[in-house]
């Protein structure tokens, strides 16, 4: 039910719309892409890929923002070290 | 998946094709997109099943499962639930149950194994029957009673309860070490044997003896990296390699299948007498049989090899203690992950082939460089994972490895991922494991580095006092998890 | 490894542990269930319970789709493989998991032809490649994997195969939901959203629980800092008072899911009245069956598969555990007469089952866990 690989989409098949190549770390399986093809994903995309199919687009974007809120902690974190570490000090 | 949302289903009926349940049912919305609009208070969609109190929703309501506790799921065997079973309809108070298989037709019926594989668990089991249901201890401390008791039950005497051999028994996980335990080593029991490390170590007026033996039955025949022969020859040198001796001569014997393309064996053997060649030894004894068509894959081989043990080298996992370190001679998981791909089911490419070499050099090397070697393993199925267990439980101790420190390379990595399977697992056939000293632990990691087949080499962690027989792992997240044995080969999973 | 990597940072990790303490009211117990199986195995996998205080509890749910298949199912599933000219295709999740005699490995042992598939594609390339066999593909998983077999269904019609068939055991993760909320003997503060189920069905059917049950719901994505960050949203939301749905796995899921999906789930397959779940007993409307148009492939109609209904095991206590109820190691036959070598229930069996996590990866004390990881 759960497992989902984030894959890079290499190419499509010269003469299966549906099917596309996808690299998973240097790993090269063909994937059929039926479930997007509304917005069909362009080479260079990531999409999530169960048993086979691409259920969904990774949006870059958010992705993007989920890092940076996760580095925001981590730096609100370190902050918060450090300046304990400083006021031992004294 | 559209639903008619302006057509519920009638009083009394159950829902037909083609209509999806009435709306402000919990029906995956997701699915038949009901507006959550409520028709009449009718219950009887599905098995009479009445809202819980204080449920908000509408008609065809899911059942509480509290009705569903039924006292049969709290007792241990013997309990006092009757035949008819602990799920089903009768626990629901309901009005009309209509249309549900199992209401009016009888009672469901009971897997008898399962009373059978409690009764046989206890009458083998040397721990206490379940504890009684009275919880009088504080949470923490029954859970610890819980792990102690399963601890017993692990230290048990090994049965095999399955009638028949499955491929689980031949994974190298817990389902083949329970059957060589319990059939083999329980028949030929004697000292030599005993220590079931990879080579048996005789002692032959006054000379030191490793002796192994090995068959091979890996399909796909050939396959990126080598094929059956190179497997043959160098899991057999290796397992000599680990014992600490020079590997000498090896015998083979091959079962060959009526129709096998006698190109292919030819091929076969250039290997081994490459392969051989490579790692010193001869082939100085062989034997051929063939098995009619439909058996023996096109070709198996079986090999023994003997070598020569060096008068200070004495080498057991049962060796290991606090302290030591636990080295691997390169990225694991090689072997394994080209095989399943290379059989070609899982319609993956991917530039990964085996690691298979013979590891006497490097293992030779390692010797000379340092007295602090404890013990030596070559991983192969069952992965590094099996070979961490070995050393805990044959030394009583606890291995404990580190997950960003393990060498995997990025596409057997990929490939793990992509399967939902642990590359801890998947077999070698070209990687040491060491146990070393750790006072002398960057010394045999210098020795292996220098190496052409140990260039990679890690340290991957160390061996501590407790908890004794467990491999843990931490993660690379930072938390810490159980590397238990599976029961068999690491199944891809969906979920 | 790109979008996992990142997601397995150890150091933002403890930066979250920290924020959830930090919310953590003194002297309340919270109890988070977190609904999928896969997410109860990334937090044994991770160790995960070790960066959470004391006080806060996860719950494992009944998301795990294999765990909820009753016995006499997969005593159906071997009758159909037992037919002379079936080859049947499976998961490899489903291959040890025991009905009354036996599981598919065990029958595998005897001759029976069952092969391990990664996709329901890869069945429909087998039973092209075999023409005179039939071809029968065990579809199992929640609305994730509902679209890829209807999908392989849509294919095997539209190539006018004749010998490939489904025998549907998609089940619906709505209804397992709604059953736990109303039980009386779980108390929970919140969930942890199932990630890929919401792919497909979107973060809208979940609303009721939070308006209708006043429980925050937040959608985890698979990696150890998304359930982290997940609890902390669910902490915060606790903390204000809130209970609305948030969706922390924003660069899978839409919220409004997959509609080519949800059409394609929708046009082959219907929902069943009612259904067996493993320890839950009959659920209506939970889970799918092939439509009428759709006979041609699907497995149940064209064998008669015996339906016999057969009770959970007494000893088992799979239900409660899959309810949340009981923990793993309060079940009485827990590692001792069920452990993976030996399972006698679902939980043990499946990869992502609460007892098969907990017993291969979790299964130590936290206090010991301490000792050894600061050494």
């Amino acid at each position: 039910m759960c497992l989902g690989i984030p894959g890079e989409v290499i190419e499509f098949l010269p003469d299966q719309p549906d099917l596309a190549r996808v690299n998973v770390s240097g790993v090269r399986r063909v994937i059929n892409v039926g479930l997007l093809c509304d917005e069909l994903p362009k080479p260079g995309e990531w999409v999530l890929i169960h048993v086979g199919f691409a259920l969904s687009k990774i949006d870059e974007d958010e992705a993007k923002a989920a890092l940076d809120f996760l580095e925001s902690i981590g730096q609100a974190y370190a902050d918060e070290l450090a300046a304990l570490q400083e006021s031992r000090i004294e | 998946m559209t639903g008619h949302s302006g057509a519920p289903a009638s009083p009394g009926a159950t829902a037909g094709p083609g209509i999806t349940a009435s709306p402000g049912t919990t029906a995956s919305p997701g699915i038949n997109t009901s507006s959550g609009t409520t028709t009449g208070a009718d219950t009887t969609t599905g098995p009479g099943i009445t809202a819980s109190p204080g449920a908000t929703t509408g008609p065809g309501a899911t059942t509480g499962p509290g009705a569903t506790t039924s006292p049969d799921t709290t007792t241990g065997p013997g309990g006092t639930a009757g035949p008819g079973g602990t799920t089903g309809p009768r626990d629901f108070a309901g009005t009309g149950a209509s249309g549900m298989p199992g209401t009016e037709a009888g009672l469901p019926q009971a897997a008898g194994w399962v009373e059978d594989a409690l009764r046989d668990h206890h009458r083998h089991g040397s721990s206490a029957p379940p504890a009684p249901a009275v919880r009088a201890d504080t949470a923490p401390d029954r859970e610890q009673q819980v792990l102690d008791r399963i601890d017993r039950a692990r230290r048990r005497r090994p049965r095999v309860k399955e009638e028949r051999i499955t491929m689980s028994h031949g994974s190298g996980g817990k389902a083949t070490r329970t059957l060589v335990e319990a059939v083999f080593l329980d028949a030929f029991r004697n000292p030599l044997l005993e220590p079931l490390e990879d080579a048996a170590q005789l002692n032959m007026d006054g000379a030191r003896l490793a002796f192994t033996t090995d068959s091979y039955v890996v399909s796909p025949l050939f396959f990126p990296g080598g094929d059956i022969g190179d497997l043959a020859v160098n899991g057999t040198v290796n397992d000599l390699a680990v014992a600490g001796a020079t590997p000498l001569y090896l015998s083979a014997g091959f079962i060959l299948e009526e129709g096998f393309p006698v190109a292919d064996l030819s091929r076969i053997v250039a290997s081994m007498t490459a392969a051989a060649d490579r790692a010193g030894v001869e082939v100085v004894t062989g034997d051929t049989k063939v098995v009619q068509k439909g058996k023996a894959d096109g070709c198996y081989i079986n090999t023994a090899g003997v070598g020569l043990v060096g008068q200070n080298v004495h080498l057991g996992v049962a060796n290991a203690r606090p302290g030591d370190a636990v080295i691997v001679s390169g990225p694991i998981g090689d072997h394994g992950v080209t095989i399943m791909l290379a059989r070609g089911e899982l319609d993956i490419e991917a530039d990964i082939c085996s690691d298979t070499a013979p590891l006497s050099g490097l293992a030779a090397d390692l010797l000379a460089a340092t007295s602090g070697v404890r013990a030596l393993r070559d991983a192969t199925r069952g992965g590094v994972a099996t070979i961490l267990n070995e050393v805990a439980s044959a030394a009583g101790v606890s291995v404990v490895v580190s997950e960003d420190d393990i060498p995997v390379r990025t596409e057997v990595r990929g490939a793990s991922e992509l399967l939902g399977i642990d590359p801890l697992y998947v077999a070698c056939e070209g990687r040491l494991v060491a146990i070393v000293d750790g006072g002398e632990a960057e010394q045999a990691l210098a020795a292996m580095r220098a190496h052409p087949l140990g260039q990679q080499a890690a340290i991957i962690g160390t061996v501590a006092a407790d908890p004794p027989g467990i491999v843990l792992l931490k993660t690379t997240f930072g938390g810490t998890r159980i590397v238990d044995l599976l029961v068999g080969d690491p199944l891809p999973r969906i979920c | 490894m790109r979008f996992v990597d990142e997601f397995r940072d150890a150091e933002k990790a403890h930066a979250l542990a920290a924020k959830i303490a930090s919310l953590c009211e003194p002297g309340r117990q919270y109890k988070l269930m977190e609904v999928c199986g896969g997410h109860t195995h990334t937090i044994y996998k991770h160790g995960l319970e070790d960066y959470l205080p004391e006080t806060v509890t996860l719950v494992h749910g009944p998301g795990c789709p294999v765990c909820v298949i009753p016995m006499g199912r997969v005593d159906d599933a071997m009758h159909l493989a037992a037919q002379d000219d079936v080859i049947m295709t499976s998961f490899g999740d489903m291959m040890r998991v025991p009905g009354s005699n036996g599981s598919f490995f065990d029958a595998k042992a005897l001759g029976t032809d069952i092969r391990m598939v990664y996709s329901p594609l890869d069945s429909l390339k087998i039973a092209r490649q075999n023409p005179d066999r039939r071809v029968v593909f065990m579809a199992i998983g929640f609305e994730t994997t509902a679209p890829s077999t209807a999908m392989t269904v849509l294919r095997a019609a539209a190539e006018g195969l004749k010998n490939f068939s489904v025998f549907c055991n998609h089940v619906t993760i709505i209804p397992a939901i709604k059953a736990i909320l109303d039980s009386p003997d779980l108390r929970l503060d919140g969930f942890i959203g199932p990630g890929h189920v919401s792919t497909v069905i979107g973060c809208r059917p979940y609303e009721f629980i939070a308006r209708d049950y006043g429980k925050p719901v937040v959608v985890a994505g698979f990696e150890p800092l998304d359930i982290l960050q997940s609890i902390y949203m669910l902490m915060l939301q606790l903390a204000e008072g809130r209970s609305v749905v948030e969706n922390q796995y924003a660069r899978v899921v839409p919220w409004d899911g997959n509609p080519t999906a949800l059409k394609a789930i929708g046009s082959v397959m219907e929902l069943r009245p009612y259904f067996e779940w493993r320890g839950l007993g009959f659920i209506s409307h939970s889970a799918l069956r092939m439509r009428e148009a759709y006979a041609a492939f699907d497995a149940e109609g064209l064998f008669q598969v015996p339906g016999v209904r057969v009770a959970d095991p007494k000893a088992c206590q799979c239900g409660e555990v899959l309810k949340g109820v009981l923990k793993p190691w309060e079940c009485k036959v827990f590692g001792t007469a069920c452990t993976p070598e030996t399972p006698i229930g679902t939980c043990m069996v499946s990869p992502e089952g609460a007892c098969a996590a907990y017993y291969n990866f979790g299964r130590l004390r936290r206090q010991r866990v301490q000792e050894v990881t600061i050494s």
